[in-house]
């Protein structure tokens, strides 16, 4: 079975509980500088009532417990660094290591949010680098660096589509998504107190522009459009769409995850786009670190800048310097100015490109993802014959008339060695299987991935329960979901004492 | 270019395989008319040592060796090596959000351990896996406060950091949320008696943050039983974290909104930080952001995976209890690993330093003519003093000596001219606080 791959093999991995499971009082992992200044008594300079008493079932242990705790439990987890990650929309590229040396440099890493500006140009020049990099990468006029991540970008958007068209006299009622559409754009419309109407996607994955006649109106303040969307699948009519859009006075807003199709070969500012977002943790290579931390500035066209959150970074005499007198701003969406050291890592990966590595990174990303669609379209069933770029979308119909599913294949596919492709999104195909290798695949790698998914192919005939019960090599089995959701654990809590012997 | 792992020869022969005479044959949906048509005008690719140096050159145009007396939302402690020797493996800082349980179990039970570890510290029972920051973390916070009891306005305290509070506008603003401020007492605590005022059965929340952006401690319970008096609930907030090391957490809270930056996170000009959203189990089905739990697999296996999903927006879409996606994953497990390391005594000692250090500074700086402490409530790590001259010239001055003597708090509270907040952790050496004290000798001078 899977000795027979050559992707993947077991191997011994070693077990480890939780932190509290090893503690034990008096073990210490940390030794700080004695005191040089008189000690003071917490109780009398807080209040008695103030202080705490110890921290009920907090850890104590050693420095090499911490270092193999963390270590061990590294050791379950799948990365980039281990393999092929294909999950698309999230576009799993390389970390590059010189990214993380440039974000923890000492007068980087070192400097304060709240330190006055002319001790800070150095921050700022980054700042302001960046911006004209990614302005120039995007087509737009004018950017925020200060959201924390993509869906944080989309409600700076639509904040500011909302306090444009109040500065009309009506912010209107609706926000129209795709129904092709990420989760988190109607999540942020809704959050931004608008109505989501949902518009359908036509039989060649596209947006369906009679639908989207019907549904604009004076009512709708913008489509949130993703472009290529989930499918992977270029608006090829996004002029058209920008007319309907902007004829009712709308705005068409971009979702910018999909922009390693698009980086070097076209831009939304050219297009029609009026407001975009960026994931810097997507396009820019910085890490998606387990969860997050990422970045996602907005972008919009010279109407919309005086809307921007403050600050924004300016230049006077020779001198960079924050600016918050903005009449029209939205607010801050955070305090201080953004997840700077996410912002070096973007920035450092731009400065490694330069413009022929911006360029040669998109094409190497789209002919990756053809290559595994036209390998793999004979075996798994292809929703939509329209071209797709960076990513393709497969549908699990054949595969179900034996009985196994996305979710399934995707489980059998780690036992190939690979992390799965996104299971089930979009939700308009059956069973989705949503591939994105992006540029930072090599043929062995696609090949090795293709191999792997037409093995699965037929296993789903030949011993489908096989692919039912996968994973079979990992620590653990299927997890049971259904209980965690019933009887929530969410938190380690110390056993009962034991009661004593007679 | 050196992250791209194929070469011209392989590029051609894939192309071929799909039947293309040129790449361009795959770009043929996007038309003629919006294809850039000249090289992006970006600077031209630089090898890794000319990226550093382009880095070292900005970093060192920053305030590099200045001696920095800032608190304000963001705190300087020592970082151990540990931290970043085991975040830099690639395991954990190159995977994604664990949607695939079987291959993330890592990053799972690190987010059960975090959890466990904020509940802990905050004497709560039930906390997330992280938000952006603090200051998000205050909007959602009020928001989950006004899906739980449906009223619609909030009161906030203007001790609770500024820009924290600006947040909450923007959020408030869209959500149809009155914010409601009230104003602090001479102590530098809340008004007891002004909220008591703005309390009604229309409130949803009252925050309030301990220790306020004065440096001042608040006394929880008593604004707990305030809000809860008038069915309310209420949200403490916390930027500096390792007062918990000391201080009483804030039980009596329903929801906590803190920032966790503080255990070891670099201050790294504002970000990226963790934010986290402890409160009640009672309240579980509303918090917003990620949940680690525990089960089992099929094999009786303890393990970890997400779970009360249908809160998200990737299955809840528009009625989700919040749009967070990405959150501050990796930050959370580099705060999870800080407070493996100082562990319940460390935490403790660590806090017990910043205690003697901030109050050593105090009292040096209380003995000099031109400087009075401006609250005299208890204080942590931060304390308000006020100074008989320009407090903008006095910084300046400071800033000639390499000391940023804080912040100015003129700059948000206009009826507090010329006091300034200053912060002292236990990275200050007793040599460098005297030298503080002399320059603010000579500053106040003449």
């Amino acid at each position: 079975m899977t000795d027979k791959t050559s992707k993947a093999r077991s191997h011994v991995t070693q077990s480890e509980g939780l932190l509290f499971e090893k503690s034990a009082p008096g073990k210490r992992g940390y030794a700080l500088p004695a005191l040089d200044v008189p000690a003071v008594e917490a109780a009398k300079a807080l209040g008695a009532a103030q202080v705490r008493s110890e921290i009920e079932g907090f850890p104590e242990v050693s420095e090499i417990e911490i270092i193999r705790h963390f270590t061990r439990l590294s050791t379950w987890n799948y990365g980039v660094d281990t393999g092929m990650y294909p999950l698309g929309s999230c576009t799993m590229k390389y970390n590059p290591r010189v990214n993380e040396a440039a974000a923890r440099l000492s007068g980087l890493a070192t400097e304060h949010p709240m330190q006055p500006d002319d001790v800070s140009q150095g921050c700022l020049k980054v700042m302001q680098l960046l911006s004209r990099c990614l302005l120039e990468i995007t087509g737009m006029d004018a950017i925020t660096l200060q959201p924390a991540a993509g869906a944080h970008g989309e409600l700076t958007g639509v904040l500011m589509t909302r306090a444009w068209h109040q500065s009309r006299g009506n912010p209107r009622e609706v926000v129209l998504v795709p129904d092709s559409a990420h989760g988190t754009n109607p999540a942020t419309a809704a959050i931004a107190g608008y109505r989501v109407e949902n518009v359908k996607s036509w039989k060649d994955g596209r947006l369906d522009l009679d639908s989207l006649r019907q549904h604009m109106g004076d009512k709708v303040a913008a489509l949130m459009l993703t472009n290529p969307n989930t499918l992977g699948i270029f608006e090829d009519k996004i002029h058209k769409i920008a007319d309907i859009v902007h004829e009712h006075g709308a705005l068409l807003y971009m979702d910018g995850a999909n922009m390693n199709a698009l980086a070097g070969v076209t831009r939304p500012g050219d297009f029609g786009v009026d407001i975009l977002h960026l994931n810097l943790h997507k396009t820019f290579s910085t890490p998606h670190g387990g969860g997050g931390p990422g970045a996602g500035p907005v972008g919009v066209k010279k109407f919309l800048e005086p809307f921007l959150p403050v600050p924004v970074v300016e230049e006077a005499g020779g001198k960079l310097r924050l600016s918050y007198d903005r009449p029209q701003s939205i607010g801050r969406v955070r305090a201080f100015v953004g997840n700077f050291g996410v912002l070096v890592r973007a920035l450092a990966y731009i400065l490694a490109n330069g413009p022929e590595g911006i360029l040669q990174t998109t094409r190497d990303a789209v002919l990756n993802s053809n290559y595994i669609r036209k390998k793999l379209e004979d075996v798994y069933e292809l929703p939509y014959s329209t071209p797709s770029l960076h990513e393709c979308v497969f549908s699990d119909k054949r595969q179900a008339k034996n009985g196994v599913s996305t979710v399934d294949i995707a489980k059998r596919l780690i036992d190939y060695g690979f992390h799965p492709y996104t299971v089930a999104f979009p939700l308009i195909v059956h069973g989705a299987l949503m591939i994105e290798p992006t540029e930072s695949e090599s043929r062995e790698e696609l090949d090795l991935f293709i191999e792997a998914m037409r093995a699965i192919a037929r296993e789903t005939e030949s011993d489908p329960q096989l692919v039912k019960t996968a994973p079979h090599t990992t620590r653990v089995r299927r997890l049971d979901e259904v209980t965690a959701n019933r009887k929530p654990v969410l938190r380690w809590k110390p056993s009962p004492p034991r009661e004593a012997a007679d | 270019m050196r992250y791209l792992p194929k070469s011209d020869a392989e590029r051609a022969q894939m192309l071929s395989e799909l039947g293309c005479s040129s790449i361009e044959d795959l770009f043929g949906c996007i038309a003629d008319d919006l294809r850039l048509k000249r090289p992006l005008q970006i600077p031209a690719a630089m090898s890794e040592y000319e990226i550093l140096d382009y880095f070292r050159a900005r970093g060192a145009e920053n305030a590099c060796n200045c001696v920095r007396l800032l608190g304000a939302g963001a705190y300087d402690h020592f970082r151990p090596v540990v931290v970043d020797a085991l975040i830099s493996r690639g395991e954990w800082f190159t995977a994604y959000t664990p949607y695939q349980a079987e291959i993330s179990q890592g990053t799972l039970q690190a987010i059960f351990e975090f959890q466990t570890l904020m509940c802990q510290l905050t004497g709560q029972e039930v906390a997330n896996a992280s938000m952006y920051d603090g200051s998000t973390a205050l909007p959602e916070a009020a928001i989950m406060a006004v899906r739980i009891n449906g009223r619609r306005r909030v009161l906030v305290t203007r001790s609770v950091h500024p820009e924290y509070r600006e947040v909450l506008r923007t959020y408030a603003r869209s959500q149809g949320i009155e914010v409601v401020e009230i104003p602090n007492a001479k102590s530098g605590q809340v008004d007891a008696a002004a909220l008591g005022a703005a309390l009604n059965d229309q409130t949803a929340a009252v925050a309030v943050q301990s220790p306020n952006f004065f440096g001042c401690i608040e006394d929880i319970p008593a604004m707990a039983e305030a809000a809860h008096k008038h069915g309310a609930l209420l949200i403490s907030v916390i930027t500096e974290p390792v007062s918990l090391g000391l201080l009483r957490p804030p039980a009596e809270a329903d929801i906590v909104a803190m920032e966790s930056q503080g255990f070891g996170l670099a201050p790294s000009y504002g970000g990226p930080y963790a934010g986290v959203i402890a409160s009640k189990e009672k309240f579980v089905r509303s918090l917003p952001g990620r949940l680690a739990g525990q089960t089992t697999d099929s094999e009786g296996r303890r393990g970890f995976v997400l779970t009360l999903s249908t809160r998200e927006q990737h299955i809840r879409r528009e009625k989700a209890t919040s749009n967070i996606c990405t959150n501050q994953a990796l930050c959370a497990l580099a705060v999870t690993i800080f407070l493996s390391i100082y562990g319940k005594q460390g935490l403790r000692e660590l806090a017990e330093q910043n205690l003697a250090k901030a109050h050593y500074l105090a009292e040096e700086l209380g003995k000099l003519p031109g400087l009075t402490r401006v609250f005299p409530a208890p204080f942590f790590n931060e304390f308000a003093i006020q100074v008989d001259k320009d407090a903008a010239e006095v910084h300046r001055k400071l800033r000639e000596q390499e000391i940023l003597a804080g912040v100015e708090l003129g700059r948000w509270y206009p009826e507090m001219k010329n006091a300034l907040v200053l912060c002292v952790t236990e990275t200050a050496k007793k040599a460098e606080l005297d030298r503080v004290v002399e320059a603010f000798t000579i500053a106040l001078k003449g």
